[in-house]
């Protein structure tokens, strides 16, 4: 832990009443891509907007490069790089005026000219920011965080609202930068992502870190069972599916039946020949493999997409 | 200082490429300018040096409409979220914008002068350098309020009204409309509290009675709003806000409204004394007088 670029211990953030954040600890080490995945409201922005000095905690402790965000937040700011969430540049400002900008508040850093053209932005040098699509937005996003050649990077839901084509793009650019061995704390709430880039994944749920490890050992920890959902036509118990053969677990999750297997074939077999003793019908079946978001489910009984 | 030069070249160019500005800071004043020197004062010079202390005192005052929108606009949009993850500080954001509104108002006030001189034939401007201090505080003061205005509301629309409401009687109490000769007693010693009774005053002595900078009227209206312009720019540093948040705390409403303080203790003892009203009433009779116009002798210099 010690030696940790990031650290964070039993973090705490309340928003009046609400505790948004309640006892957060992990620590990235440099050169990893540390993933936070959880449902929206989870307390994952607000962990990483502590971790940026924006917000002050209300309790635990946290440093980033060695530093005290809250106390020491000028210093700071000069070794992080962030691509925040619900931002925005003045909509007249044009792609290079804002790279230049940007670049101009801190010492020595990238040249704008060659984020312009590694984050393919050479065609827009000159388009105003409010006629750059979401993704263009995203892409001159994270060209900004770069500006100052920072240790740590923050990417706050780096793809929200971006359709898959797109969002393909950003993980291709966070790729890269995980290649050129950049520390990234990333938030997320698409499973694909978190898997996809993250060497080691943090699932938080009501302001708690609920499981962590790498994508691998997480998913092992859930049984690595295959994930069959059905609907019914009619209720059952998810005790009866319990004991299906080939069946390992069984819970409802909002009015789909969620069967963990490691034998899915017969698991599908036993199901089937039981619905038809029960005159129950199948009214649709979707097999996944092992993701993390069986392990979400396994922690939480819920969906992580709620 | 990097930053703040960066911030102020960022918010000239982004100024200019609003067609909001062209209103408030083209269209608006020369509407007045037209209006007040050519309807009102029906081209005589004299009459237009009178009134040019009212249109410069109006295109000077605008500039709070202007940085109170900005500023509520970044924050409303989440520009300044991402300002505040660089090392740029609260001071370097709000002295960029006030300046940058100074180096854009100034032309406006140039080519006002140049119109009063070539256009209308007014010989001279009293004494320049009076003018140009005044004008340079008035600036900046109102710029200043307009950055706490900015502070205490949460959306465009919140700024909006409190800037009616700031806006209605800054123009037609302080003289800067109707003269404030021509006021009825209640709104003449109301307008005792307001900023821009000082500014329009101690523009009208320094451009129509060409006082130094350092007699009474020009002074008291200088020092005023020198005070004002340190108290309100402090404030707004104070109650800066990066975040768009949906409660603002009692205390900043009671700060921002700790701006009035230095009026409301100037307004008591001009009440008292009744000094503006006079050197205001003084002028407007010179000008109407039938001989010719201009400072009695004893307070000229």
């Amino acid at each position: 832990m010690a030696g940790s670029i990031l650290q964070v211990e039993n973090l705490v953030k309340r928003y009046g009443d609400v505790e948004a954040v309640r006892g957060v600890s992990f620590s990235v080490e440099e050169g990893e891509v540390f993933g936070l995945l959880g449902p929206n409201g989870a307390g994952k922005t607000t962990t990483v907007e502590i971790l940026e000095g924006l917000r002050d905690p209300d309790g635990g402790r946290v440093s980033v490069c060695g530093l005290d965000p809250q106390r020491e937040s000028a210093a700071l700011k000069h070794e992080i790089g962030a691509a925040l969430q619900s931002t925005s540049l003045p909509d007249k400002l044009r792609v290079m005026e804002a790279l230049r900008l940007f670049a101009s508040f801190y010492k020595g850093g990238r040249n704008p000219e060659d984020l312009l053209k590694r984050f393919g932005l050479e065609e827009k040098r000159n388009t105003f920011y409010r006629e750059l699509s979401g993704g263009q937005k995203q892409r001159l996003a994270l060209a900004m965080a770069l500006v100052n050649d920072p240790k740590v990077l923050f990417f706050d839901e780096p793809t929200a609202g971006l359709d898959p084509q797109v969002r393909r793009e950003i993980y291709d650019i966070i790729e890269e930068l995980k290649r050129e061995r950049k520390t990234i704390l990333m938030t997320t709430h698409y499973i694909e992502e978190a898997e996809k880039l993250c060497d080691r994944v943090a699932i938080v749920d009501h302001g708690k870190v609920i499981a962590l490890g790498t994508p691998r050992e997480l998913k092992a920890h859930s049984g690595g069972a295959t994930r069959i959902e059905v609907r019914l036509s009619k209720p059952e118990t998810d005790g009866a599916l319990k004991k299906l053969d080939g069946v390992a677990e069984a819970r409802v999750v909002d009015g789909a039946y969620v069967i963990h297997s490691k034998r899915p074939p017969q698991a599908i077999v036993s199901l089937v020949k039981y619905l038809e003793t029960q005159g129950n019908e199948l009214i649709s079946l979707e097999i996944a493999s092992p993701s993390l978001e069986d392990v979400f489910i396994e922690m939480t009984g819920r969906r992580l997409r709620d | 200082m990097k930053n703040f030069v960066a911030l102020t070249r960022m918010r000239i160019q982004l100024t200019l490429r609003n067609k909001m500005f062209l209103f408030f800071s083209v269209i608006m004043p020369f509407g007045f300018f037209f209006l007040y020197a050519g309807v009102f004062a029906k081209g005589n010079p004299w009459g237009i040096r009178y009134l040019l202390g009212p249109v410069l005192a109006l295109t000077v005052m605008g500039s709070f409409w202007g940085l109170s929108a900005a500023l509520v606009t970044f924050r409303e949009q989440g520009i300044l979220r991402r300002f505040h993850v660089t090392p740029v500080s609260p001071s370097d954001m709000l002295a960029s914008s006030v300046v940058a509104n100074y180096l854009l108002t100034m032309p406006t006030v140039l080519v006002e002068l140049l119109f009063a001189r070539f256009i209308f034939h007014v010989p001279n401007f009293g004494n320049l350098v009076s003018a140009f201090l005044l004008i340079t505080l008035g600036t900046v003061s109102f710029a200043s309020m307009g950055l706490v205005v900015a502070s205490v509301t949460n959306t465009m629309q919140e700024t909006q009204v409190i800037n009616q409401l700031i806006w209605f009687p800054l123009i037609f109490l302080s003289g800067a409309t109707v003269p404030l000769a021509d006021l009825p007693q209640v709104a003449k010693h109301a307008g005792l509290f307001l900023p821009a009774t000082y500014l329009v005053t101690g523009l009208q002595a320094a451009i129509y009675w060409a006082y130094a900078p350092w007699s009474v009227d020009v002074l008291l209206a200088f020092c005023s709003l020198a005070v004002w312009a340190i108290l309100t720019f402090f404030l707004s540093a104070q109650l800066f806000r990066w975040e768009p948040e949906s409660k603002i705390p009692r205390k900043a409403k009671l700060l921002a409204a700790a701006t009035a303080i230095p009026f409301l203790l100037l307004g008591i003892w001009e009440n008292n004394t009744n000094r503006t009203i006079k050197t205001a009433q003084a002028m407007y009779n010179s000008l109407n007088a039938p001989a010719k116009p201009g400072p009695p002798s004893d307070k000229a210099h």
